[in-house]
């Protein structure tokens, strides 16, 4: 009898060990990761990274200062396009939870975002690419905003259902009419935990690579037509990574610190953020 | 409508109400319609590939770009079977750490840990390809791959040499990638599961192990399964990680130290220098098959997650 309970709570404690090395396991990629990071590339940071063109094929030396500029137009325009539609798409879910509209626009943002962002890549490349005969920033940024849409959405969804009932009865009690409640009331309401979840939408989606082969393309000069190849962070460290080159495998590196940086950053800021409404609440 | 300007005021409010509730639902519908719009384009452009090689793109394993003859059956065994290897691995691991972290972790360590594994997820794919290229393929050519060589040789899993490329990294870079998927789903359905369900167990006399064995994962098997689904799509279509180390040659091979190709990288490699039309035609193709299988796969997972959301009526035995 109490032998059988010893063995129960051993094997108790054998599998709380077990979980424990999963957990160890699954995280060592990611330490590992870091680490190469700060070793690498923070030695091959330097001011002309951030200032200069990249170098001829093999040279050394140059910079991603072009791809730098290029991934925040490319942020700018999906964010453009994703957080208008996702933001008064998410207040819709939210505010009329239960229609049929509301229904399918969460279940289908759900699988949306499940869709391979190397498809998306290919829709703007049929929708932009394709009928315009060349690559854009234009197409690059229609399928990373497309892609940020279901992100938004849901988020914006969340946290607005999470504004106290009361605070629309105010309003509507006070006869402002319910389009008005929703824009000046219960949105700045939510607006704090709206604009985190934009930037971790968004930062993921500055990340993308795939999306942008085929219609941003990549460009090894500096660009400011939209309608033109415009350069991307990621194309530029995915090129680099695969040339043959060690001063490029340096700066593919640096260029995966500052990526990996911004990612990071606003992750910690998020979830600053969302701790401090935890706790206003 | 009521006479007056009161009533006027009203009447307008109510139209600028309906107005505004219109422009939302529009938004919300953006999704749908998008999705919808995806089928049509892709299907649109895949059109000559789709009726010169109709159901036969999937069987043939010919990728003659000059000849015009094209087959996809490599890319979609690479595809498959390193997914698959990716599960093998990904989920035991990630349902460990979500085990953990949803039953058994001490309260103090479970924010933290959550917070890392979300970072895991968070970094970009060309980023772990990067480690990938530099670290893992000379760790997989130098360590694991002679390992597996000298204790298993004799399988024809791990035949010929380890050379680092190949179908056995991408297998492991994709579960690197997909178990955050996995533990972050798996996680939150445990935690759906009702308090009640612990506490019988509990106060039975089981330990915390046998009540996350006898009450909680039968509970929340089939948003487990979902979690596993989830992953399943995102490693089916996981691009620039597995085009870094997976070799990108067409072929089928039994062994997991050769290199293989999959959809989405022969996509990523080849798109912008397909030159000819049918050749265009033909990537669609093989990315259409890709989004429709995704969606299928994305659709269930969410429906089983549902689930268990929806209470205990739906478990079985």
């Amino acid at each position: 009898m109490d032998r059988r309970y010893q063995v129960r709570r051993a094997t108790n404690a054998l599998m709380a060990a077990v979980t424990f090395g999963c957990t160890l396991l699954v995280l060592t990629p990611l330490v590992v990761i870091l680490a190469f990071l700060a070793r690498t590339g923070l030695s091959a940071l330097n001011g002309d990274f951030f200032t200069q063109l990249p170098g001829a094929a093999g040279e050394p030396g140059g910079g991603m200062a072009n791809a730098i500029a290029g991934t925040l137009i490319l942020v700018a325009l999906a964010a453009g396009i994703g957080i208008p539609i996702g933001v008064l798409g998410g207040t819709y879910l939210s505010e009329f939870a239960s229609t049929r509209v509301s229904r399918t626009a969460r279940f289908t943002a759900d699988v949306m975002n499940g869709i391979p962002s190397i498809v998306m890549g290919l829709f703007a490349y049929v929708l932009i690419v394709l009928p315009m005969r060349h690559f854009s920033a234009l197409a690059g940024g229609v399928a990373l905003g497309v892609m940020l849409i279901p992100t938004v959405m849901r988020t914006t969804e969340e946290i607005v259902r999470l504004v106290p009932q009361s605070v629309r009865e105010a309003a509507l009690a006070l006869g402002i009419p319910q389009w008005k409640t929703m824009l000046r009331v219960v949105l700045p309401t939510a607006a704090a935990g709206i604009v985190t979840g934009i930037m971790v939408g968004v930062a993921r989606v500055a990340g993308e690579t795939a999306p942008l082969l085929f219609t941003a393309f990549g460009n090894r000069f500096w660009n400011r037509d939209l309608l033109q190849p415009i350069a991307a962070l990621p194309i530029q460290i995915f090129a680099y990574a695969i040339s043959p080159f060690d001063d490029w495998h340096r700066q593919a590196w640096a260029g995966a610190l500052v990526l990996v940086t911004l990612v990071l950053l606003v992750n910690i800021m998020a979830r600053y953020a969302a701790g401090r409404q935890v706790k206003l609440r | 409508m009521i006479g007056g300007r009161g009533g006027a005021a009203v009447s307008s409010a109510r139209t600028a109400d309906r107005t505004f509730q219109f422009l939302l639902a529009a938004m919300a519908a953006a999704v749908p319609v998008i999705i919808g719009a995806m089928l049509v384009a892709l299907i649109a452009a895949a059109w000559p590939a789709i009726q010169r090689f109709g159901g036969a793109f999937f069987v043939t394993s010919t990728w003659d770009p000059v000849a015009e003859e094209f087959g996809v059956l490599p890319f979609v065994y690479g595809t498959l079977v390193s997914s698959a290897l990716a599960l093998v691995i990904a989920v035991p691991l990630g349902l460990g750490v979500a085990i953990f972290l949803a039953e058994l972790v001490p309260g103090w360590l479970r924010s933290p840990i959550s917070f890392f594994v979300e970072l895991l997820a968070a970094i970009p794919s060309v980023v772990i390809g990067l480690w990938g290229i530099f670290v893992l393929v000379p760790w997989v050519r130098t360590a694991l791959g002679p390992l597996l060589s000298a204790s298993l040789g004799s399988l024809p899993l791990f035949r010929g040499p380890p050379l680092g490329i190949g179908m056995l990294t991408a297998g492991l870079i994709l579960a690197v990638m997909v178990v955050p998927f996995i533990v972050a789903v798996s996680t939150e359905v445990m935690r759906t599961v009702p308090r009640s369900q612990r506490e019988a167990a509990l106060a039975l006399g089981a330990t915390r192990w046998e009540t996350t064995r006898t009450a909680v994962l039968p509970y929340a098997r089939s948003g487990i399964i979902g979690a596993v689904f989830l992953a399943l799509a995102r490693a089916l279509g996981e691009t620039m990680a597995v085009t870094m180390v997976i070799g990108n040659v067409p072929q089928i091979k039994t062994s997991l130290f050769a290199p293989a190709y999959t959809i989405p990288a022969v996509i990523a490699n080849e798109f912008s220098e397909a030159t000819s039309d049918l050749y265009v035609a033909a990537l669609i193709y093989a990315g259409l098959v890709l989004f429709i299988v995704t969606v299928i796969v994305n659709a269930l997972a969410r429906l089983l997650v549902r689930r268990v959301a929806h209470g205990p009526t739906q478990i079985r035995e």
